[in-house]
């Protein structure tokens, strides 16, 4: 969390629980995001994804945590932060009766635009999402792809300085998924993104950082390619050793079949990150070196298999 | 202000580019005027407009409630009301625009039958105050009615229960005088119900008089229900 102090936030939120009743939909869900960056959500359906994405956007707030957006509290700020978000919620709601640009000046207007710069707008984001010919269609006529590009169209109106896409690509043909993941990538360069995707390579193509989420809770979150590291198959094993780091690290990583070794400390006790080659299990081998070190063994746990349980309910391939 | 305004044209135009408000208001007016012909075709006439004013308050019960049915329960039913409520509108607006809407419009479908009243003055001497008393009370009879019909659409995203509870409220209140006369006349009981009840304040509009009581009763309604609205939108805050 060293990067905290380096970048401005433009998201920061912690302890994240909301509840439908007496279930649990996403649980102490706490994570960053830096002004410019594109972070995304991966998980499987149901995971809690739109609910998180749904307490960003200020629809509803949390049961329980804190959200800050530039500083703006989600709850208590409500109205300043939802002027600086742009939202494509994953159902794409449109006005069906309503034809593209009027819809597009309805929302412009609902966003508190300047007459002058609605109308500016509008023409560029009938631009960029290539809905040229299609400005005065009715929307309940377009295709589900069209649609997707009127609800990025209106998401991206008010140039907001947050973009939250819940599932951006879902329910549209190839060609029009690798439009859209062109179009989020060139947005992705002047503005903060968050994005929701079950789908496993779309997430690396597009974001700077990934956030794991499963039954509720983050369960991972690292850089597109370390999760491709991890998937491939090498086992993260966590250990807390007693004895002098000096030592202990040097002989871990001296170990046959340790691919790699790092050591870091919290809350006074030492732990050490080891990755296993070609998945073996190394459990045996690490306790023996410990004891016979003269250190002594305080905890073990694997962490690769939860994760790759949750991969393997991801879509993790893609036929284009 | 630009907001509520933005909302309320934007439900103008829906109404005024969809059949079903079209064929709200024809019904209505065909209603209203068998009312007001009836009242011409006795053996002797009067050249007034009672006859029409009660007549347009029951066809009022049962048409209001389908004019705001769809105000916020198709957007519920839609989602669109998730993108609504995450841009920077408060809650108020959008109910209050989406109120002025539907009141535009059935002012709209009222206003045609200013016809008959110029109808009256052609062919006879009608009395001017209890006409435009009568007008009055009719516009806020409407209004109060729409109110509740906005309620029961925020309550839900079905339109056909939005519409068929707005009913089931108006003809309660449409009831209540009847209700009044179970207990004894002049009562505590007999005389709260009927208060309650929206027809005994509308009798007086009718007649002529213009009554402070009875202009607050409608303004208190409408803003009740406009309030209780605006609350139940929050409340998928705290749900």
């Amino acid at each position: 969390m060293a990067k905290q102090d380096s970048k401005p936030m433009m998201i920061q939120a912690s302890g994240l629980t909301h509840y439908y009743g007496p279930y649990a939909a996403i649980e102490d869900v706490s994570f960053n995001v830096e002004r410019g960056e594109v972070l995304g959500f991966l998980g499987p359906n149901g995971a809690g994804k739109t609910t998180t994405m749904r307490i960003l956007t200020g629809y509803m707030p949390p049961t329980r945590g804190k959200v800050t957006l530039d500083n703006y509290d989600i709850v208590e700020q409500s109205l300043e932060v939802r002027r600086k978000v742009g939202y494509l919620p994953e159902t794409v709601p449109l006005y069906t009766d309503m034809s593209v640009s009027t819809y597009l000046k309805y929302m412009g207007t609902l966003r508190q635009m300047p007459p002058k710069n609605i109308k500016r707008r509008i023409a560029e984001v009938i631009d960029v999402c290539r809905l040229g010919d299609y400005r005065s269609s009715q929307i309940g006529k377009l295709s589900k792809g069209f649609r997707q590009r009127v609800g990025i169209a209106q998401a991206i109106l008010h140039e907001p300085e947050v973009l939250v896409l819940d599932e951006p690509t879902i329910g549209i043909d190839p060609i029009q998924v690798v439009e859209t993941r062109k179009l989020i990538q060139d947005l992705g360069k002047e503005q903060t993104v968050v994005l929701s995707s079950h789908i496993l390579p779309e997430v690396s193509m597009i974001c700077d950082r990934v956030l794991i989420i499963n039954e509720g809770k983050i369960v991972a979150e690292d850089t597109p390619s370390n999760l491709a590291e991890r998937l491939q198959g090498s086992e993260q094993m966590e250990v807390e050793i007693g004895g002098p780091v000096s030592q202990v690290l040097p002989a871990l990583r001296a170990m046959p079949g340790v691919a790699n070794a790092s050591h870091r400390s919290t809350q006074g006790k030492e732990l050490y990150t080891i990755q296993a080659t070609d998945g073996k299990d190394l459990r045996d081998e690490i306790s023996r070196a410990v004891i016979g070190g003269g250190w002594s063994l305080l905890s073990m746990q694997t962490m690769g298999m939860s994760l790759e349980e949750i991969f393997l309910r991801l879509t993790t391939h893609e036929e284009l | 202000m630009r907001t509520v305004q933005a909302v309320a044209w934007k439900e103008i135009q829906i109404y005024f580019s969809s059949p079903t408000a079209y064929i709200v208001a024809m019904i209505f007016l065909a209603l209203a005027s068998f009312f007001f012909v009836r009242d011409l075709s006795n053996p002797f006439p009067q050249a007034s407009m009672s006859s029409f004013f009660q007549g347009a308050t029951i066809i009022l019960i049962l048409l209001a409630p389908t004019l705001t049915m769809r105000l916020l329960a198709e957007e519920q039913k839609l989602g669109t009301i998730e993108l609504l409520l995450t841009s920077p509108v408060r809650d108020w607006e959008v109910v209050v625009g989406k109120y002025l809407a539907s009141l535009v419009f059935l002012t709209g479908t009222i206003a045609p039958t200013v016809y008959y009243v110029v109808l009256l003055a052609i062919f006879a001497d009608p009395d001017p105050g209890p006409i435009w008393a009568g007008y009055l009370g009719l516009v806020l009879y409407g209004a109060a009615a729409l109110s509740i019909g906005l309620l029961t659409s925020t309550l839900t995203n079905n339109q056909i229960i939005a519409a068929v509870v707005a009913m089931g409220i108006l003809l309660l209140l449409f009831f209540a005088n009847f209700a009044a006369d179970l207990f004894e006349p002049g009562g505590l009981a007999a005389t709260i119900i009927t208060e309650i009840g929206m027809q005994s304040h509308f009798d007086d509009f009718d007649r002529g008089v213009i009554d402070t009581k009875n202009i607050a009763y409608y303004l208190l309604v409408i803003t009740f229900f406009i309030f209780v609205s605006i609350r139940a939108l929050e409340s998928r805050r705290w749900r």
